[in-house]
């Protein structure tokens, strides 16, 4: 057993997650590939959006992946950023759009 | 950012034997990753042989106005090797002797070079079909001497392939040095003045696009079209093609993987990405690469690290096309550079 739960070295083993449903995993990785695809969307920008997705999601592995994939594709740091704000607001908007059901309550219950 | 050569520094990477020595152990050794000749012993091109001769690619010297970051001829101001006059008129002889139809002159920075003009005249006067000169850019900015560069090229009908290692100014100035990117923009519209790279234009100016760390380019075409869009925007700066090349792990790149603990990461990344397919084209197949002394080499990397072609002909006073024909071309851990993903060489990807 390892000492750490996570290990950069895992995420190159993610394709064993085959090994044990074969059905499940290949499927799950056709659907993966063809995401990722030029679509609607250009591959770049579907990079910056899971990019910004393995922070709110907070998995090291994604952040690894989708950093080093946005520098291939030469998305730099600014643009980076930018897209990790966006993940930002929309969480701390998630927090803070609660507010108004806190304002209704304190408002119901106070004289 | 240095501004001296590894080998005015002395460093141990200077040496040629000291990087392939680097490059053979360690990770490399019993039980790691597999060697670039182990990994081709598996494949359908066991061992890689030339083809027909069709570049000639000349490395007119080491001197240049940059020290860039990722240089794997470790190039600089301080650099003195210079190809001699003589040792030039024998490349006019191979062109006229041998089937080459391109010309690639490389270096340092080859305008440097005092008989830079007078060859390119001569070269220039045999007809060959595509000439090509590559340029940091900076140089045609450097001095007024050069200013008239880019009519010259035009004279000659060269084709031009230049740097351009981002489309922003940060990413450029890091690895290139201070107010690269702006004498660049500069150097690219001057040959856009006179019909290089426009649409309506048959004055061929290319760019190469490497990548400003340890990490693989990513796809050629994508990065084309995001050059292509940012250049106009930004600069009304056109060009023709955009080529991806691969970061050889030699020289100064070798130095930075090795000073900013990436090399392993770096050289896994590179077997990982090995595709049998590039192997099938890789340029040491179809190309020659001379030293300013006028040793040969079976590509520019190869000359970096001193090794020779494997043929009893390794130098142009000797040249003979048969006998070089018949030679294996020399590997080691560095060609995992041109076999990466869509593969890499001096014209760009390759499959």
């Amino acid at each position: 057993m390892k000492k750490t739960y996570y290990d950069p070295a895992d995420l190159k083993q993610f394709k064993n997650i085959t090994d044990w449903s074969p059905e499940l995993g290949e499927k799950f990785f056709d659907y993966y590939n063809t995401v990722f695809k030029e679509g609607a969307l250009s591959a770049r920008e579907k990079s910056l959006i899971a990019l910004a997705v393995a922070h709110t999601i907070q998995c090291p592995y994604c952040i690894d992946a989708y950093t080093q994939d946005g520098l291939k594709r030469g998305i730099d740091k600014s643009e980076m950023m930018e897209a990790l704000h966006v993940a930002g607001a929309i969480r701390g908007g998630a927090s803070l759009v609660h507010g108004v059901q806190m304002m209704d309550i304190y408002n119901k219950k106070s004289m | 950012m240095n501004t001296k050569s590894l080998q005015s520094q002395k460093h141990a990477l200077a040496s040629g034997a000291k990087q392939l020595s680097f490059l053979s152990n360690g990770i490399f050794g019993q039980g790691g990753l597999p060697t670039f000749s182990e990994r081709i012993a598996a494949t359908a091109t066991p061992v890689l042989q030339p083809q027909k001769l069709e570049i000639l690619q000349i490395n007119l010297g080491y001197m240049c106005n940059q020290v860039c970051s990722h240089c794997h001829v470790d190039a600089g101001p301080d650099r003195k090797e210079m190809m001699s006059r003589a040792t030039l008129v024998q490349c006019l002889e191979i062109l006229k002797k041998t089937s080459v139809h391109t010309l690639d002159l490389t270096g340092g920075a080859p305008e440097m070079h005092p008989d830079f003009r007078w060859f390119v005249e001569q070269a220039s006067a045999l007809g060959v079909a595509d000439f090509i000169v590559r340029s940091n850019l900076t140089i045609l900015r450097a001095n007024k001497k050069y200013y008239d560069l880019p009519e010259f090229f035009k004279t000659h009908n060269i084709h031009v392939i230049s740097s351009l290692p981002f489309y922003k100014k940060e990413k450029t100035d890091r690895q290139r040095g201070a107010g690269v990117f702006s004498k660049s923009i500069e150097a690219l519209q001057q040959l856009n003045a006179v019909g290089y790279g426009k649409p309506d234009s048959k004055l061929q100016l290319d760019l190469v696009y490497n990548p400003s760390g340890a990490f693989l380019p990513g796809d050629q075409k994508a990065l084309e079209k995001d050059y292509k869009k940012a250049l106009k925007a930004d600069f009304d700066v056109d060009f023709n093609q955009l080529f991806t090349i691969t970061n050889m792990p030699i020289s100064r790149f070798l130095e930075y993987l090795i000073a900013s603990e990436n090399y392993e990461e770096y050289m896994e990344a590179l077997v990982a990405a090995f595709n049998p397919a590039a192997l099938n084209n890789v340029m040491c197949t179809n190309t020659l690469s001379v030293r300013w002394d006028g040793f040969l080499y079976d590509c520019d990397f190869n000359q970096m690290l001193d090794i020779k072609v494997a043929s009893p002909i390794q130098h142009l006073d000797d040249f003979d096309p048969a006998p070089l024909q018949e030679r294996t071309i020399c590997i080691s851990q560095h060609c995992y550079g041109c076999t990466a993903g869509a593969g890499s060489s001096c014209q760009g990807s390759v499959v």
